[in-house]
């Protein structure tokens, strides 16, 4: 008789500790977070202003022998943007300043003008790349506990999830996105899906069933688990798209708060609906190739298992139905009459979709992939 | 983060060249034109192949696929024994579900209904987008607008360089960029980003591609079952297959020819924590030889996810346990049964049943001809007792297995010509030996024999094999349908990164001396930089065009410049043709 065991409970141990502490700290997080909500609102919103920048084009364009351009932008409700690029002769440096039509603004962010709340809104980043780091050593730790690559089952597969999110997020920020607006929702997602995973989906660190005794598994999950993060990314400026169109609607229908009788202030220190909208289709469009790349490694990966690429698995049904669900919003973006809100509420149908496949089908449908370990 | 980024719907003016579209996308028709059965046939062959039909086709096709997830199909694997158990539990809704092939979704008349009329309508899009996307590669980028402060991107200033020489530089500098360019009537136009166009054709082709694939992967592929226990063999034909289901290009005689033989398994399990019997390894270490001649045997091992390659098949591991040695002696002491048994397993424990059949038993205690039957269990790792439980196996792996069975004499109707089912015994003639007014039982350990009552004879439970069971598959088309596959992802990284983009650049010498020089520029992406890099050009451009000192009042018709703070008032308008949606 043969056994296998093969587990470092040690590491299995530590990786726990350190999924724990993440989630207290992601909670801190959360919390400087809302008092950066709080108190930006107090300060007058001041619309975010060229200023910044326009000093320096100034000096720049001070400079005898400056080349300067300002190319007129038409925008998509009538409004024009201008952007202006100066260049000093001979030294190649550039300077881009630019201002939006007055319908098209993007808000100051959550901070709004008070500096006590900037002050809350770095505290709580900082302590989200000090939770990323937790978070990155318990998924590391867990790994090497089973020499394995840390996605197995739907704990490791959320832990992960969760990470990619909040990275993806992090690494926008650290490349000057203006993107801290999104901290509160990332982290609050971040947190859901942690909770999720350590109480309902929690399972022991253990060596994997032969099923998943491939290089596939590297490829095919971890590709999963980008484009899960990526959608649920899209998924969030998605609807704050709807939220914030509502608000600009509402406004100019004489009203003063936003959906759901939400503070106005929130909605003006938030980006333009366009901005909004934007992103989501930029995210939605970036992983839709990677998303058929993860569902064309989960058919190799199917040949090579049960010899039969595609057999209408549920977890596969439900991956083609998102991936059509994709398809359907990117022509819904190419097609007249179902742009903006329309086309906004196909890929909140195609993100259902694809949590359902995650959670809905491991937890309450059962097909060949019955990885959850629950 | 750019906030120059133009948006998709581009406003055009109607009356220019430059409104050629940059989208072979189709155009949306009003309602039937002309008159008659052809004008609707037009009208809705028209219908058929528009963006929002292709739209709604799709929904539907994400809609129609959810009902055979939640509901057991007849293809998928074990699919059939899943469908009957499902109606005996909902005999009500059953027939209805029947007729409305819910248990078959995927080939379902209405499943395939959308499919279809989806790829109907995708052949319709894509040929005429494709002649027409032939026809602009063949033709120049088409000239500049007369007015070219109606393109969403605009730039303009005023210069003492010559217009001739302005004008040339400019198409330079836009060769320099790989724009195909094209410089004629004092104006330069240019055109970038074709690949958008050629990857968004050809995702579109490679689904016909992997369509295909599955075609013919549904027309010409067989599967076949055999289950072996350790030192088997068999030969890949009907006879010796336990199951085959063909196609119609691959039927019983189209078998790969090829010998196999399972010489040892390895299976290894979990033994401690939460998921304590989990299984961690399956090895089949097998012997095998492509085509008729067993002289040159190769070894080899097939693992889950490592299937083995022969001939055109590929054979994939799928199940395995265990296959008690059993003998039977008849009452006069003759071995009249020696053999491993597979016994099939009922739980993740490999709580196994099976039955024996011996059929040339002989002669009974009574003196009439007879045969013998048992059925029970084996248990890889039995419990000490039964009491509450009944005979279930504690764990996957070997570590205290027992036999327990049943023994019946009688007819088993093997005679009777029926095929029979080697994993049940047919108890309709048989009856069950008794001791002592109870059913006749033994529970066995290896080695150990149970003097059957009656004088029946003796069962011995020599010891056990373990058997593993395989998939032979052969399944062509999969090279088709991966080449479609990986062809459809370059198509759409094409189509989704790549921005089609046109420049236009005029210099006009002005009455009053100098030059106007004009930059415009239209894209048809959600993210295309047009503007930074219509930007970049006027800045590279003003090497040669200097801007005059006075260009504040430079343009005569286009939008006053800004002071370079762009904190000014706003620009005024460009004219925007209020038809935005004019292109789709
Ligand atoms: C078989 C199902 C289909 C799938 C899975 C599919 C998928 C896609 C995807 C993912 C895109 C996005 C790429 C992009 O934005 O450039 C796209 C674009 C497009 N599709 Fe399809 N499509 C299908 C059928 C059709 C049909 C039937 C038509 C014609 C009626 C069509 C016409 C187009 C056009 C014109 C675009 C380009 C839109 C643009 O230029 O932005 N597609 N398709």
């Amino acid at each position: 008789m043969h056994l296998a065991s093969g587990v470092d409970p040690q590491l299995a141990d530590l990786s726990n500790k350190l999924i724990y502490s993440a989630m207290v700290v992601y909670t801190l997080a959360m919390f400087a977070h809302m008092i950066e909500w709080t108190f930006g609102s107090k300060g007058a919103v001041a619309v975010r202003s060229t200023e910044q920048s326009g000093s320096l084009s100034e000096t720049v364009a001070g400079t005898k022998g400056a080349k300067k351009v300002t190319v007129t932008v038409a925008g998509a409700g009538g409004g024009t943007t201008t952007l202006t690029r100066t260049a000093l002769a001979g030294e190649g440096a550039t300077v881009v300043t630019s201002g939006r039509g007055a319908d098209e603004e993007d808000g100051p962010g959550a901070a709004g003008n008070s500096t006590r709340a900037d002050l809350a809104g770095r505290i709580a980043v900082s302590l989200t790349v000090l939770g990323a780091l937790l978070h990155a050593g318990g998924i590391v730790t867990r790994g090497l506990s089973v020499s394995r690559w840390p996605w197995g089952n739907m704990y490791e597969f959320s832990c992960a999830f969760a990470f990619a999110m909040t990275a993806a997020y992090l690494v926008l920020l650290a490349s000057k996105k203006n993107v801290r607006w999104l901290g509160l929702p990332v982290v609050l997602a971040g947190l859901l899906t942690l909770g999720i995973a350590t109480t309902v989906l929690y399972t022991d660190s253990e060596q994997l069933v032969p099923a998943l005794h491939s290089p596939w598994l590297a490829i095919h999950v971890s590709t999963a688990i980008f484009c899960g993060g990526a959608f649920y990314a899209a998924f969030i400026a998605t609807l704050l798209y709807l939220g914030k169109d509502s608000f600009d609607k509402r406004i100019a229908a004489g009203l003063t708060t936003g959906p759901l009788g939400t503070p106005a202030s929130v909605w003006r220190r938030l980006p333009a609906a366009s901005t909004f909208d934007k992103l989501s289709y930029r995210i939605n469009a970036l992983v839709f190739p990677l998303w058929t790349f993860t569902i064309i490694a989960g058919a190799i990966w199917a040949e090579a298992a049960w010899g039969k690429y595609w057999e209408w698995d549920p977890k596969e049904t439900w991956s083609f139905i998102t991936w059509v669900a994709y398809a359907c919003y990117l022509h819904a973006r190419a097609t007249a009459g179902w742009k903006g809100r329309k086309a906004a509420y196909l890929a909140l149908a195609a993100f259902a979709c694809w949590l359902f496949n995650y959670y809905g089908v491991n937890i309450f449908v059962t097909g060949k992939h019955s990885y959850a370990g629950i | 983060m750019s906030k120059t980024t133009t948006e998709a719907e581009l406003p055009l003016a109607p009356d220019d060249a430059a409104a050629e579209r940059l989208s072979t996308a189709p155009v949306e028709s009003e309602g039937p034109t002309g008159i008659g059965v052809l004008g609707w046939a037009r009208w809705m062959w028209r219908q058929l192949t528009s963006m929002r039909v292709a739209l709604i086709l799709l929904f539907l096709l994400s809609l129609a696929a959810i009902p055979g997830s939640l509901i057991p199909q007849y293809q998928n694997g074990q699919g059939l024994l899943k469908v009957e158990a499902w109606k005996t539990h909902h005999t009500a809704v059953a027939p209805i579900y029947e007729k409305l092939q819910l248990f078959d979704v995927y080939s379902s008349v209405w499943f395939s209904a959308i499919y279809i009329l989806l790829f109907v309508s995708l052949a319709g899009c894509i040929v005429p987008r494709t002649w027409q996307f032939v026809g602009v590669l063949r033709a120049q980028p088409p000239t500049a607008p007369r007015n070219l402060t109606r393109m969403p991107v605009y730039a303009a200033w005023r210069t003492e360089a010559d217009a001739d020489a302005v004008n040339a530089a400019a198409h330079r500098l836009l060769r320099k960029r790989r724009f195909r360019t094209n410089l004629a009537g004092g104006s330069v136009a240019a055109e970038k980003g074709y690949l958008r166009e050629v990857g968004n054709l050809l995702f579109h082709m490679s689904l016909f591609a992997l369509l295909g694939g599955f075609a013919w992967a549904s027309l010409a592929s067989g599967t076949g079952g055999k289950l072996m226990v350790e030192g088997e063999g068999y030969s890949n034909t009907i006879t010796q297959l336990d199951d085959f289901n063909g196609t119609r290009f691959y039927g019983t005689e189209d078998l790969d020819p090829f010998y196999l033989k399972l010489n040892g398994f390895t299976a290894k399990f979990q033994d401690k924590g939460d998921q304590i019997g989990a299984a961690r390894q399956f090895t089949a270490n097998v012997e095998y030889t492509a085509g008729e001649d067993t002289s040159k045997l190769k070894q080899g091992t097939i693992e889950v996810n490592h299937p083995l390659e022969i001939g055109g098949s590929k054979v994939f591991l799928i199940g395995h346990g265990y296959a008690p040695v059993i003998t039977v002696k008849n009452g006069k002491g003759d071995v009249v049964y020696r053999g491993s048994v597979p016994f099939l397993p009922q739980d993740g424990n490999l709580t196994s049943t099976g039955v024996v059949k011996v059929s040339d038993y002989g002669v009974g205690p009574d003196g009439s001809s007879t045969q013998m039957g048992f059925s029970g269990y084996f248990l890889p790792t039995a419990p000490l007792s039964f009491e509450g439980t009944g005979p279930i196996s504690l764990f996957p792996g070997d570590a205290a297995p027992e036999l327990v069975l049943n023994a019946f004499a009688g007819d088993l109707g093997t005679d009777s010509g029926l095929p029979q089912n080697i994993y049940q015994l047919n108890t309709r003639k048989l009856t069950q030996l008794t001791q002592d007014g109870q059913p006749a039982k033994a529970r066995l350990k290896p080695g150990q024999a149970w003097d059957l009552p009656d004088g029946y004879g003796s069962v011995t439970f020599e010891g056990y094999k373990q058997w593993a069971s395989f998939n032979v598959s052969h399944r062509p088309g999969n090279t088709i349908a991966l080449t479609g596959a990986v062809l459809a992802i370059l198509g759409l990284i094409g189509s989704l990164f790549v921005q089609r983009r046109r420049i236009w650049v005029r210099a006009v010498a002005l009455p009053g001396g100098g030059t106007q020089v004009e930059l415009a520029g239209l894209a048809r992406s959600e993210s295309a930089k047009i503007a930074e890099e219509l930007a970049e050009l006027a800045v590279d451009l003003q090497d040669d065009a200097p801007a005059s000192e006075d260009e504040d009042d430079a343009a005569p018709e286009g939008p006053a410049p800004e002071g370079p703070t762009a904190e000014g008032p706003a620009p005024e308008d460009p004219a925007v043709p209020a038809d935005q949606n004019s292109k789709e």
